[in-house]
């Protein structure tokens, strides 16, 4: 168990490579609860989620989610966060367990009063089920129609018994669902899945899996691969970012840098040779350095090292050959286009 | 978890096993477990010496990455080849295949000051609390 932002966390149960394989062939269960709920309701819901988030939030229908961010009004990436639309006037906002507090201070101070604000963090759990076999796990435990339910949409309806909001969503590079409960009805819910997982030859997952997992799938994590002082993109979330959607906390900056071009970008390395490219290790070209790692590891999934770095624009092309100061030994690297791992369909 | 009673141990989780006037060095069971799955070795060169306590090599996982020190001053004579394609042999055979290097002992009375396994064991378990 490791401090994860005041919680107590598995790193792993039977060994981050196992479970990290049991997600990628069968599926996995992970305990997410430490994430942070906050949900947003009221007749200037949408407009306040779409003053303070860079994605398209009327874009979305009832029961629809969204992978979007929290900028400040420089552009810099504050929180990561999947927003959920439960209702006419009901968002619910899936966020970092590290930024809760700071995520609802903020929500607070931009949009206090308009709409209300309410952190649920404490009183709902989230389980991941992620891999290629999650749905038919499911399957036996919900009422509720799988196959039809699309990448990034929600359903509220029960688990186990209990009351729940199941999205296909994750964190993993896989299909998968992630299943928001009541804390109380947490433990059963737990139960009930690992069972069904067990029997799909799943295991329960850590953090240290939830990382290799997510690394390979080419996903940024917030607070390592982004912050406030870098912008979505950077960070290649270009995609998340609609410039045209209206006025909202960092359109300015980001428009102005969309318009100038990027000066760094985050892009994929694989090594040439062993080593762990860590957050911080320079990236350089012929003697100058371009770059910082911000994430890296050893692939489970393609025994390779691999990381991600920002690195100047003009060194960010895919097939760059660079090299990596890991403590002193210059390892010889190559840019290579995110993902990593992409699942077969 | 295993401490085998013919060999000595450091504070810093090595295990040294003496053989005539050279030693055969690698990490412990306790270490190769903390440590989680071992991805990479980084190895002196032959003929290298180093002073007691002084960083012989790195060793990597996932987790973390941490210095080895030498339990003992010495010469290196030969290096564990096979943990450059296979360095899970740490974690699986700590004190078999997991081997890290072999060293020309400089003063054979710096062996008899490390721990034996019961100083160890001792040693491991205050670590625990």
């Amino acid at each position: 168990m490791v401090d994860f932002a005041g919680w107590e966390m598995p790193l792993s149960y039977r060994g981050p490579a196992e479970e990290h394989q049991a997600v990628r062939r069968h599926c996995g269960l992970f305990d997410v609860s430490h994430m942070g709920e906050i949900e947003v309701s009221g007749p200037n819901a949408a407009a306040a989620c779409q003053e303070l988030t860079v994605n398209d939030v009327a874009r979305l229908k009832i029961g629809d989610a969204q992978y979007t961010l929290l900028c400040n009004e420089a552009g810099g990436v504050l929180d990561d966060l999947v927003v959920y639309r439960l209702g006419a006037e009901r968002y619910l906002l899936i966020v970092n367990a590290a930024n809760t507090a700071a995520d609802v201070g903020w929500i607070n101070a931009r949009i206090g009063g308009r709409a209300a604000v309410v952190d649920r963090s404490a009183e709902l759990a989230l389980l991941a089920l992620q891999g290629p076999e999650s749905e038919v796990a499911l399957r036996t435990l919900t009422a509720l129609d799988l196959p039809r339910l699309r990448p990034f949409t929600a359903c509220e309806s029960r688990v186990a018994g209990e009351p729940a909001v199941v999205s296909r969503t994750g964190y993993t590079g896989e299909d998968g669902f992630e299943i928001v409960v009541d804390a109380e009805s947490a433990g059963a819910v737990w139960d009930a899945l690992l069972e069904a997982a067990s029997r799909r030859e799943g295991l329960p997952a850590g953090l240290a899996a939830r990382d290799t997992l997510r690394l390979e799938a080419g996903l940024p994590l917030c607070g390592s691969d982004m912050d406030a002082t870098t912008t979505p993109l950077e960070a290649g979330l270009a995609w998340v970012v609609k410039l045209g959607k209206g006025e909202f906390v960092g359109r300015t900056a980001l428009a102005a840098q969309a318009a100038s071009g990027l000066t760094r970008r985050l892009v994929g390395l694989e090594l040439r040779e062993p080593g762990i490219p860590r957050h911080g290790y320079g990236v350089w070209r012929d003697g100058t350095e371009v770059g910082r790692v911000t994430s890296g590891t050893k692939s489970p999934t393609l025994g390779t090292f691999i990381g991600l770095a920002y690195v100047a624009t003009m060194s960010a092309a895919s097939g760059t050959p660079l090299t990596v100061d890991i403590r002193g030994r210059r390892v010889p690297a190559v840019v290579v286009d995110r993902p990593f791992y992409r699942r077969r369909r | 978890m295993e401490f085998p009673d013919d060999l000595r141990y450091t504070q810093e989780h090595e295990w040294l096993r003496l053989e005539g006037n050279e030693a055969l060095v690698g990490i412990t069971d306790f270490a190769q477990d903390a440590l989680g799955d071992v991805v990479f070795v980084e190895l002196p060169s032959i003929g290298a010496t180093f002073a007691s306590g002084q960083a012989f090599g790195v060793v990597e996982s996932n987790k973390t990455v941490s210095d080895l020190f030498a339990p003992v001053a010495g010469r290196v004579t030969a290096v564990n080849h096979g943990l450059r394609d296979e360095p899970e042999l740490v974690n699986n055979d700590p004190y078999g295949a997991g081997w890290m290097i072999r060293l020309a002992v400089t003063d054979r009375e710096q062996v008899s000051r490390l721990l034996d396994a019961e100083a160890y064991r001792t040693f491991v378990a205050q670590q625990r609390t």
